[in-house]
């Protein structure tokens, strides 16, 4: 089957760089699926999960705080914001996180702004879902 | 016997001092190595996001990009990448100068300049001067975050977007190898166009939402990676220069407990002779 060549790098460093059959990302105007041969395309990305299917052995995860993806016909490039490995997440800290966003919001101290505390929240539960994902399958 | 004692101590404690300049020595290089590493693990992002600002700036070139436009120069702005920690030579000082040499320029063309300082050795030495310091980070470490760097870039790439300066300049030393790092000052922003040329197999993308905004988000993640590349490379001229400097340090204690010891055996000789020559002066008087 044919095969795409995925990178994903961020400032600090490159994180994964290998082959796929497909590669799934969270664009803004939705989820994106990448297969071979897909045509050119720019986006941004939410904060979310990356998902990449070698040809052999087990899906990869990787969780964005955000960023770019640029995708040509044989090579998909994700320039993350932040990207961890899916296994580093804390799921406790993600929750504190969440809790914090929220509380953020109900409070309405005004120290955060609205769109802040709203992008922490989304964040906060992508991460949470990216962790009870992993949990899930082991 | 009580020869020399003033001067035993003293070499005790020079020999003490050295113990720590060498330590620091081999500290600062292996912190080094680690730091160059880091300085190539940024480059292939700071390549793909070049190459997608070119295919970007190519999808649409009458776009009014802020970043991209020049303007003419009432007010500009400095981002100046210090160290957090002294020892390690004339780094600083180099930069500074530099810098200084700048913003005299700037001054005598009636321009005004804003800093934004990263590191507490910068903080310390331009607060002394007076100048206008917008904004600040300090104890970035060794190991630099992009996150702990978005806070002072935005302030002066907003400052830049509403017009309060009119160009942006990064001033950092950029390492050129263990012995040399020069002090060096890059625009920022305008950003400079990508040569269409660079572009090999040019080919129109689809722009989720559109080319316009894109754009900005790119452009402001390449304006970070390109802040974080300096932090980096500060990083890296921080640890050379200690280096030396700590070998050079060590050499010197090592050349002073030599004279020290001498001047040691020399006491110690002269006390014995000394001694030698009352018992025989002694003797011969009995």
């Amino acid at each position: 089957m044919a095969t795409i060549q995925v990178d994903i790098v961020s400032a600090e460093g490159a994180i994964y760089s290998g082959e796929a059959e497909m590669v799934f990302a969270p664009g803004v105007l939705g989820e994106i699926g990448i297969a071979p041969r897909h045509a050119p395309l720019l986006t941004h990305l939410r904060p979310g999960e990356v998902r990449v299917q070698p040809p052999e052995g087990e899906e990869q995860f990787f969780f964005v705080t955000g960023g770019v993806l640029e995708v040509q016909p044989r090579l998909v490039t994700v320039l993350a914001d932040s990207a961890a490995r899916a296994e580093d997440l804390d799921e406790a800290a993600a929750l504190a996180a969440r809790e914090r966003a929220r509380e953020a919001l109900e409070g309405g101290s005004g120290e955060i702004d609205l769109a802040q505390a709203q992008r922490e929240l989304v964040e906060a539960e992508a991460r949470y879902r990216a962790a009870e994902k992993l949990r899930g399958r082991r | 016997m009580a020869v020399g004692k003033e001067i035993r101590t003293k070499i005790n404690s020079v020999k003490n001092t050295q113990k720590i300049t060498r330590a620091m020595e081999m500290v600062a290089a292996s912190k080094l190595r680690k730091t160059q590493d880091r300085m190539n693990a940024a480059k292939p992002y700071a390549e793909s996001i070049r190459r997608v600002i070119g295919h970007l700036s190519q999808a649409g070139p009458d776009f009014h990009n802020p970043y991209l436009e020049t303007r003419e120069i009432k007010r500009v702005g400095y981002l100046v990448v210090t160290t957090d920690r002294g020892l390690c030579g004339s780094l600083n000082v180099n930069l500074f100068r530099a810098l200084l040499n700048d913003i005299s320029r700037w001054n005598d063309q009636g321009v005004e300049v804003d800093l934004c300082i990263l590191g507490a050795k910068g903080l310390a030495y331009f607060r002394r001067l007076k100048t206008n310091i917008v904004s600040a980070a300090t104890h970035l470490g060794d190991v630099p975050k992009v996150a702990d760097l978005v806070g002072p870039i935005a302030t002066m790439t907003g400052a830049y977007r509403e017009g309060t300066i009119d160009r942006l300049f990064l001033a950092y030393n950029d390492f050129i190898n263990t012995m040399t790092q020069r002090p060096t000052i890059d625009t920022l922003v305008p950003v400079e166009p990508v040569d269409a040329e660079e572009l090999q197999d040019h080919w129109d993308y689809i722009y989720e939402p559109d080319a316009a905004e894109l754009l900005n988000n790119v452009l402001e993640r390449y304006l970070e990676a390109q802040v974080y590349r300096g932090a980096v490379e500060n990083v890296a001229c921080e640890m050379a220069s200690k280096m030396v400097a700590m070998k050079a340090a060590t050499d010197n204690a090592g050349k002073f407990i030599d004279q020290l010891q001498l001047a040691y055996n020399k006491a110690r000789q002269a006390a014995i002779t000394q001694e030698i020559s009352e018992i025989v002066g002694g003797a011969a008087a009995v």
